[in-house]
């Protein structure tokens, strides 16, 4: 089949729209963009260059995911928002502010979960609470909500190295979760989990962000997994790296996983970026 | 010559040792080296603890004392034990320093190793959630590290065990040295061996509490990463 007769049988309204990109002199709007990036560029010493001029805009409440080859620098783009690393040049915004370090609005899940491997669940999702201060019963049953919401009720008292990977990620999760930020920062948090729990994992997130109402940004390599979750694709080029394309999967969200899988638009979403990602790896 | 003597059978050993374990100088000679080993191992965990603390954190501060802990950690120290008497004197304090030069290294170093492989997401994970220095220590660095704090611990008591032993031997005029220069110079080999065979029991004990310790965290200590 031709390109010029998936064109046809799209709807109108059911397509991938490609959106022109931010440069570093777009203003920002808080209101509907809750963290903005200007002009990142990061050298990791004199030789590595790991991003270029990236000018970026989150919209509050939507799933925006980081994706490209390896060494594109989109975990490293990740933990400059997340302020764990400092851009060489450039800034970043959250709520309108600059900011240079963590801060209570922005919450990370890890790609190997760093969860503390001598603590219960209950004490892992708690954790950012215990650092800031909030009283133990207060956490506890904070913790006991947001385990019940990822579905480990029964595993409280567990230590994780009873758990399997995608136990521990939820552990993970509901950690980020319980600490309130507005932004929830993945970094490729299914990359250790097996296929079988990754996708069940996904559809849980989604409806679980859906409750939650999160602005979630989030790193990964797998083409599929960012065209089922996002609502925006940034595609990275390799290093130095910079934005290739935006892409806004316009995927109906109300039917269930297995047809959104089965999706046209799903579909042609996937292969148009692998087309754009095979260019960098011939 | 025949030399059996040196060599008694193991019965008369275990008969002289329940004789020696009676004997008020043999109390005296063991509560004195107990608090020489106490005192010392106290100084040694605490300041090696906190010298691998250093070094496990700062990089400046391992390229200056890494070098140094190491030499000391694989020194033979016993043939500095005669200068340590000419400066501290031939008492307790010598036996203190003693325990503190055979043990403080290797824990330091045990230290640094568990500090300085703690897994950068682990130290991300708690920046990213607000951790100041303090919480990094305390509620991060310390129990990530501590399998191999105990280990070290367990093997600086060895050390302060041997580390006693051969500074009493030298000094020959405090505590349980003394009681072994004087079995040795008499002959006494049945009370000799039993007196090295309660030393060997003890260390034994001390290294299997710890080890009982170390089981403790053993469950996390192969899963952190």
């Amino acid at each position: 089949m031709n390109t010029a007769v998936l064109e046809e049988v799209r709807s109108p309204m059911n397509k991938a729209i490609h959106v022109s990109l931010p440069d570093a002199t777009t203003p920002t709007d808080p209101s509907a963009n809750i963290v903005s990036v200007r002009g990142i560029t990061k050298f990791y010493g004199s030789d590595v260059h790991a991003l270029e001029d990236v000018n970026l805009d989150f919209p509050t409440g939507q799933m925006t995911t980081l994706l490209g080859p390896s060494g594109c620098g989109k975990t490293t783009l990740l933990k400059i928002i997340a302020g764990l690393l400092d851009s060489t040049s450039g800034e970043v915004m959250v709520k309108g502010k600059t900011v240079t370090s963590p801060g209570p609005e922005r919450a990370f899940v890890f790609q190997d979960f760093a969860l503390l491997p001598w603590a219960t669940v209950t004490r892992n999702v708690a954790f950012g609470l215990e650092l800031t201060g909030v009283p133990l019963k207060e956490r506890e049953a904070k913790a006991k909500t947001y385990i019940e919401k990822v579905g480990l009720s029964g595993f409280e008292d567990k230590y994780p190295h009873e758990l399997s990977g995608g136990m521990r990620q939820r552990v993970g999760l509901a950690r980020a979760l319980a600490v309130d930020a507005d932004v929830l920062l993945m970094d490729e948090p299914f990359s250790a989990v097996d296929e079988q729990n990754r996708r069940k994992f996904q559809e849980d997130l989604l409806h679980l962000l859906s409750v939650e109402k999160k602005t979630v940004i989030f790193v990964t390599h797998s083409i599929e997994e960012a065209v089922y979750v996002s609502d925006q694709i940034v595609l990275l080029s390799p290093r130095p790296g910079r934005i290739h394309s935006i892409i806004r999967p316009e995927l109906d969200r109300s039917s269930s996983p297995d047809d959104i899988r089965r999706d046209k638009v799903y579909l042609d979403t996937v292969e148009e970026i692998w087309g754009n990602i095979r260019e960098y790896l011939d | 010559m025949d030399l059996a003597f040196i060599l008694p059978p193991f019965s008369s050993v275990l008969g002289e040792l329940t004789t020696l374990i009676l004997r008020h100088d043999f109390h005296a000679a063991a509560w004195q080296t107990f608090q020489a080993f106490a005192i010392g191992m106290f100084f040694a965990i605490t300041g090696g603890i906190a010298l691998g603390f250093i070094m496990g954190t700062s990089k400046t501060a391992n390229n200056i004392l890494g070098m140094w802990v190491n030499i000391f950690a694989s020194a033979p120290l016993s043939s500095v034990v005669p200068v340590l008497m000419l400066l501290f004197g031939l008492g307790q304090l010598t036996v203190v320093v003693i325990v503190i030069l055979f043990s403080i290294w290797i824990i330091a170093l045990d230290t640094y190793a568990g500090v300085h492989h703690t897994s950068n997401s682990l130290k991300e994970m708690g920046r990213s959630f607000g951790a100041n220095q303090r919480q990094l220590l305390v509620k991060i660095l310390f129990w990530a590290a501590l399998p191999e704090i105990l280990a070290g611990v367990r093997l600086g008591l060895i050390r302060a065990v041997k580390g006693i032993v051969i500074g009493q031997l030298l000094l020959s005029v405090v505590a349980l040295g003394r009681m072994f220069r004087t079995f040795s110079d008499n002959f006494q080999f049945e009370e000799f061996w039993a007196l090295t065979l309660i030393l060997f029991v003890f260390a034994l004990l001390f290294s299997t509490l710890i080890g009982r310790l170390e089981s403790k965290v053993e469950y996390y200590a192969g899963t952190r990463d």
